[in-house]
């Protein structure tokens, strides 16, 4: 048997240009009165892919995932699931089931008769919906509270018993909205790799809303970054951190320092940019842009190295003072005030126990980084 | 009154505090609890036992009207004499007079089908307000407690313009030609029914609309998302949830209904027999405070007992959920 990280590195349909996609939203958009919430939008999702849509609140990304449901129609625009347009089809016919952010689970049935709800609906014969039953208890581990009534559990429990009940039907497609968005940190953490697992042993295509950046890196196969009811950039997690499109979805996943300035100069393989004030940093060419163009160069803090004397080896160099240290144990992160006023955050990692020569509060430091560390951004 | 209770069960350092402040606020929290109960005591226990002695003793021409029992004019040792020469008459009279047993079941079949088609009625209407824009639903609340405005009286009178034989609602479809002769509504048990359904409504709708209105509407979507139908979903998802509200209305019509009074008197004729009238007539036609006495205590016992067991058995069910 593969182990789960060979299959999902092998799975990539979004690279194959003969993959059929699974569910496809065509110029979608949806208004609420004079509200554009999702705005001429197209995705396509594949068959088993674990598709997060990561956004800030009122994105437009549960208004997605509602339509998917059929609780709103698109506006314009059209839906299909497996090649079938979904317009028209109410909720209750569709071969989607989802997972609330509340739960939604129903308080006046047992955890048992809450999973075999969707079954009964089905019209399941009894000793199928009961094998059934059982399977989904087991699967969510939860087989001794099968009599109990949701206000009778924890919130990581009834988390559960409402995964339980959504699977139960093996839907085509599972939406979850926010499923973590309840539990405390550490159960979150736990939870994700359990989702993760589930979706590989039963096959289905997980379509997941969520505001956490980490959450959405965690699980997801791909991520779609919406805003304002747009999406910006849709790409695999690594792609996404590493190589964003915008500025947007740069400051939207992680940290980044943001230099802007001008191109200076053009050569076959690097381009240097003068900033505002003065400081030149040389960097691979990424983007098309010609001389006097606006630009900016986007870096992470990790990929910024921080020292109290100018390193030898490098081209990209800018002097400032320590304005502020934190220490998180793992990792410290400065913040460095250049000499041209521009903070700029580095983090560095606590590999060894004891730092020989610790940077600390206003000393002088360098900040340095290799000109592909970091890429060029034009919008 | 709640906030001094909550806070004092909250504060987890109730323990280290000087003894003194301890009893104090265990003073304060038996003091807050004191209130119901004394308000209860007076004003319902204390008439309670008036009207219960009342019932035991003997009509008489005096002031008041009836013989004195159980009094402590004539010290304690009278008092006990009393309690010797305590009879229940007027309870035997009333097993012995089929007028009253008729009037008791009258009355509770009335108000049973009187509070089923309040609820009928009102379920809708509290639907559609729970599910209104949560703009426009103080307004609709507005609306239904706006009657309570005008005097009760009034508006029982007005119903007599409307269901008489001469009246609005004949006059409207004679002119519609949906009828040859006028309709006789008015001193029928319809025009008892129109009546209660038309007064008692907002007791209905009321703990309907805060049960529903309280509902979580993605249980619904959750209903719809697992396959089920919009119609099953209300049977099976909300219906269920809103049966707290549907007790809570149905008491707040149907106890009061029992013992109506008003209603039957001006719109159901002299034929109906219903317990409040019959009550009234005792009391004030044939001036016998004891009998009415007792009349009164059995429609409270025939009342209260049914509720009481239904609360005790709701309240083992509940724990056996657990």
């Amino acid at each position: 048997m593969k182990s789960l990280g060979s299959i999902r590195r092998d799975f990539a349909p979004w690279n194959d240009p003969n993959a059929k996609p699974y569910i496809q939203f065509d110029n979608v958009t949806k208004k609420f009165g004079d509200f554009t919430a999702v705005n001429n939008l197209s995705l396509t999702i594949f068959e088993r892919e674990f598709f997060a849509l990561l956004g800030a609140s009122g994105c437009g990304k549960s208004t997605l995932l509602r339509m998917l449901a059929g609780f709103e129609e698109p506006t314009s625009g059209r839906i299909l699931l497996d090649g079938q347009d979904l317009r028209g089809i109410p909720p209750h016919r569709r071969p989607v089931n989802m997972m609330f952010q509340s739960y939604a689970l129903f308080p006046h049935m047992t955890v048992e008769n809450n999973i075999a709800f969707g079954l009964k609906q089905e019209g399941m014969p009894k000793p199928d919906i009961e094998k059934r039953v059982a399977e989904m208890l087991k699967l969510v581990k939860l087989e001794q509270f099968a009599k109990r009534k949701p206000h009778q559990l924890s919130g990581g429990q009834r988390q559960r018993v409402a995964l339980a009940r959504s699977v139960a039907k093996r839907p085509k497609v599972l939406l979850l909205d926010e499923p973590l968005g309840a539990l405390d940190k550490k159960l979150r953490e736990e939870t994700q790799f359990e989702l993760m697992d589930l979706q590989q042993e039963l096959g289905l295509t997980f379509v997941v809303v969520t505001h956490d950046q980490e959450e959405a890196m965690t699980m997801a196969d791909r991520i779609a970054i919406m805003d304002k009811g747009e999406v910006m950039q849709v790409a695999t997690p690594a792609e996404v951190y590493e190589a964003p499109t915008s500025r947007f979805v740069a400051h939207f996943v992680g940290n980044v320092n943001m230099f802007e300035g001008k191109v200076a100069e053009r050569t076959a393989n690097t381009t240097r940019i003068k900033g505002a004030t003065g400081a030149e940093i040389v960097v691979d060419n990424a983007a098309e842009s010609s001389k006097g163009a606006d630009i900016v160069f986007a870096i992470r803090p990790e990929k910024i190295k921080v020292s109290s004397k100018r390193p030898a080896d490098t081209v990209n160099a800018l002097e400032g003072e320590v304005y502020d240290v934190a220490y998180l144990g793992d990792m410290t992160v400065y913040h460095i005030k250049l000499d041209d006023g521009q903070i700029v955050r580095a983090s560095a990692l606590n590999a060894s126990r004891i730092t020989e020569d610790p940077l600390t509060w206003n000393d002088r430091a360098w900040v340095s980084f290799r000109p592909d560390a970091g890429v060029v951004l034009t919008r | 009154m709640s906030n001094i209770a909550i806070s004092a069960a909250a504060a987890p350092s109730a323990a280290s505090k000087p003894f003194l402040t301890r009893l104090g606020t265990g003073f304060v929290n038996r003091l807050v609890i004191i209130v119901p109960y004394v308000w209860l005591l007076f004003f319902f226990l204390v008439p309670f036992i008036i009207v219960f002695k009342i019932s035991l003793s003997q009509t008489a021409i005096a002031m008041p009207p009836y013989t004195p029992v159980l009094d402590f004019s004539d010290g304690i040792s009278g008092f006990f004499a009393g309690f010797r020469e305590l009879n229940f008459d007027n309870y035997v009279w009333l097993t012995q007079d089929a007028l009253y047993f008729k009037a008791y079941v009258t009355s509770v079949v009335i108000a049973a089908i009187s509070t089923v088609l309040t609820l009928i009625v009102g379920y809708p209407i509290a639907y559609g307000m729970a599910r209104a824009p949560a703009t426009v639903r103080p307004t609709l609340l507005m609306l239904v407690i706006l009657p309570f405005w005008t005097s009760f009286l009034i508006r029982v009178y007005a119903w007599i313009g409307i269901l008489k034989p001469e009246g609005l609602l004949n006059q409207l479809l004679l002119s519609l030609h949906i009828i040859n002769q006028p309709l006789v509504i008015l001193n029928t048990y319809t025009a008892i029914f129109i009546g209660i359904v038309y007064s008692y409504l907002p007791f209905m709708v009321l703990p309907l609309y805060s049960s529903l209105e309280k509902m979580d509407y993605s249980l619904i979507e959750a209903a719809k998302d697992l396959g089920c139908p919009p119609t099953a979903a209300f049977w099976k998802i909300t219906f269920p949830l809103s049966l707290p509200g549907v007790i809570a209305g149905c008491l707040l019509v149907f106890i009061p209904a029992v013992g109506e009074f008003v209603i039957p008197d001006l719109l159901g004729g002299s034929q109906t027999l219903m317990i409040g009238k019959t009550l009234w007539n005792e009391f004030f036609a044939n001036r016998d405070w004891p009998v009415s006495s007792a009349v009164a205590v059995i429609l409270l016992l025939l009342l209260t007992v049914p509720i009481m067991l239904f609360q005790q058995a709701q309240a083992k069910a509940q724990e056996q959920g657990k």
